[in-house]
């Protein structure tokens, strides 16, 4: 791949591409009695959006979790950057957001921002550069007209880019968003996905966010479908579509539903519970 | 929305051992926990007061008895503190539990440690307000008679709200909910505060919850407390007490940094 700063990155599979962002392999997490996660495989490249799509309790957010480390249970194969999930070191360098706003209603929105910068950059000598981060991550999220609003007297909307704002803070080069633009009117969702794309743009980042909403799909350079605890498939919209001969991505979601479904009830009559779950995607 | 901005890349020196303590992460921790408590000066005043009242009507209460009010008035010095301490921290962790900051937090760059000692200073300074407010309202206002010096009593509070804090921060792993949280109240504090030696020299009682007692934090608290209003210097027996409710802190603190955990179901 040319180093292009600017652009979509669209190319792939090229031999000189630099090693995936997030690389997984026999990923399997149990959750209770239940496995959220069957021994999935997928790699999410660098500099580019991943969507994650599926239906509410797919394991999206389990994979999130697993992604950033504070999930347990996970066995298989899952590196961040380069190095194991969870390990010290990518804790300044990956940003999540979880699906409910995790923020302190009980301080202002700078103040909140302020403390989260303090954990990323702490240090007296600092106080200036994280004071420009603050304001940037704010001004980033729409909220600088609120910065001296309490996090509890917000909106849904309001509160959970707040909390966008502090996965902003200090410009992690993995960024982990669990449903990011659930509730927001169309014209802010139009606004996030315009900051992610220019996020993942100017600087590199690479962005994995999950979204049960399946038009927000096409605005993904990658897309992770899953379903039920395995992803169906790991390829770019255009591809999908093309693939499944569908209009949208949601009709090239169904298409691989009803393929899996199928498949999986063949395998049951074939032999009679012998491997029920197949890989079916690919 | 402006789309155009370009962050600077993370400073590599943002990121030490997330395991060692780190001073500033400590002490914006404790800064973040005042300011969270200045939004809400009904809880300040509750925690700072309440004492205050207390003592004032118990003065009234053994108003016929004075040397009972020296007794009863210098332990419960000690253990305000500790149920003050207890509740706020238990409620404050479990908010910090259930609203995902906590989950937040262990994914960033911050020591378990850091977070423990930030909550423990910010408490610790609200503790040395209540205790000195509390402290001197008994002993100039309500004339409460201790031989000893006034410091010894405000370091036994102070210890006593440390392990107030560690306690609430223990529990608060146990809880599912503020209901669960605030009902530890009862089922850690009561038992202490029965077998502490308020309510009779602990020599008196059933051999067995004696023994108990001997076992049990706020028993030495209390114990410290009379020796300060008994003697006019400090007692080997003070240090005694002093160091056993200053470890059972510690020791509680670490367990409760156990239950911190960064990966959870």
């Amino acid at each position: 791949m040319m180093n292009f700063a600017s652009g979509p990155p669209v190319r792939e599979g090229t031999p000189t591409e630099p090693p995936p962002a997030i690389k997984a392999a026999a990923l399997t997490v149990v959750r209770g009695p239940r496995i959220v996660l069957r021994s999935v495989d997928f790699a999410v490249p660098r500099g580019q959006i991943t969507g994650l799509l599926g239906p509410s309790g797919c394991g999206k957010s389990t994979l999130m979790r697993a992604v950033v480390g504070t999930q347990a249970k996970v066995t298989g194969t899952l590196d961040v950057l380069g190095r194991p999930a969870g390990d010290p070191s990518l804790r300044s360098r990956v940003g999540y957001v979880t699906q409910a706003p995790s923020v302190y209603d009980d301080l202002t929105i700078r103040q909140n921002l302020e403390y989260f910068a303090a954990v990323l950059d702490p240090g007296r000598a600092a106080a200036d550069r994280r004071h420009e981060h603050v304001t940037r991550a704010i001004a980033d999220v729409d909220l600088t007209s609120h910065s001296d609003a309490l996090a509890g007297n917000l909106s849904g909307g309001q509160r959970s880019r707040v909390s966008l704002a502090v996965a902003l803070l200090g410009a992690p080069e993995l960024l982990v968003l669990d449903e990011p633009t659930v509730g927001l009117d169309p014209v802010l969702r139009r606004d996030l996905w315009d900051l992610f794309h220019s996020i993942a743009a100017e600087r590199g980042a690479t962005i994995l966010v999950s979204s049960h909403v399946m038009d927000e799909a096409e605005r993904c350079h990658r897309l992770l479908l899953m379903r039920e605890g395995e992803i169906l498939a790991d390829d770019t919209p255009d591809a999908l579509r093309e693939r499944t001969h569908s209009e949208t991505v949601e009709a090239a979601f169904l298409h691989l539903v009803d393929e899996a479904v199928e498949a999986a009830a063949a395998d049951a009559g074939a032999d009679t519970r012998g491997n029920a779950r197949k890989e079916t995607a690919r | 929305m402006t789309t155009t901005s370009t962050h600077p890349a993370r400073p590599a020196a943002a990121a030490p051992s997330p395991t060692a303590i780190s001073a500033s992460r400590t002490l914006a921790t404790a800064a973040r926990v005042l300011r969270q408590l200045r939004h809400d000066p009904r809880s300040i005043a509750l925690m700072i007061l309440v004492p205050c009242v207390m003592l004032f009507l118990l003065r009234y209460v053994f108003d016929g008895s004075p040397g009972t009010f020296d007794a009863i008035g210098a332990s419960l010095l000690g253990i305000f503190p500790l149920i003050t301490m207890f509740l706020v921290t238990s409620i404050a962790t479990l908010r910090e539990r259930t609203s995902g900051t906590l989950e937040r937090l262990l994914a960033m760059p911050l020591g378990k440690a850091d977070l423990i000692a930030g909550y423990a200073l910010a408490f610790g300074t609200l503790a040395i307000v209540q205790s000195a407010l509390a402290t001197g309202l008994a002993l100039w206002v309500l004339g409460l008679d201790v031989t000893g010096s006034p410091w010894l009593l405000l370091l036994v509070a102070l210890l006593d709200a440390l392990l107030g804090t560690a306690l609430g921060l223990f529990v608060s792993a146990f809880a599912a909910s503020e209901f669960q949280a605030v009902q530890f109240m009862p089922a850690v504090i009561f038992p202490q505060l029965l077998l502490c030696g308020l309510f009779t020299d602990r020599s008196n009682m059933h051999p067995v919850l004696e023994g108990i007692s001997n076992v049990l934090p706020m028993s030495y608290a209390v114990d410290g407390m009379n020796e300060v209003l008994r003697h006019t210097d400090m007692t080997a027996n003070f240090v005694r007490d002093a160091l056993v409710v200053a470890g059972c802190a510690l020791l509680v603190l670490s367990l409760g940094a156990a239950t911190l955990r960064r990966r959870t179901a």
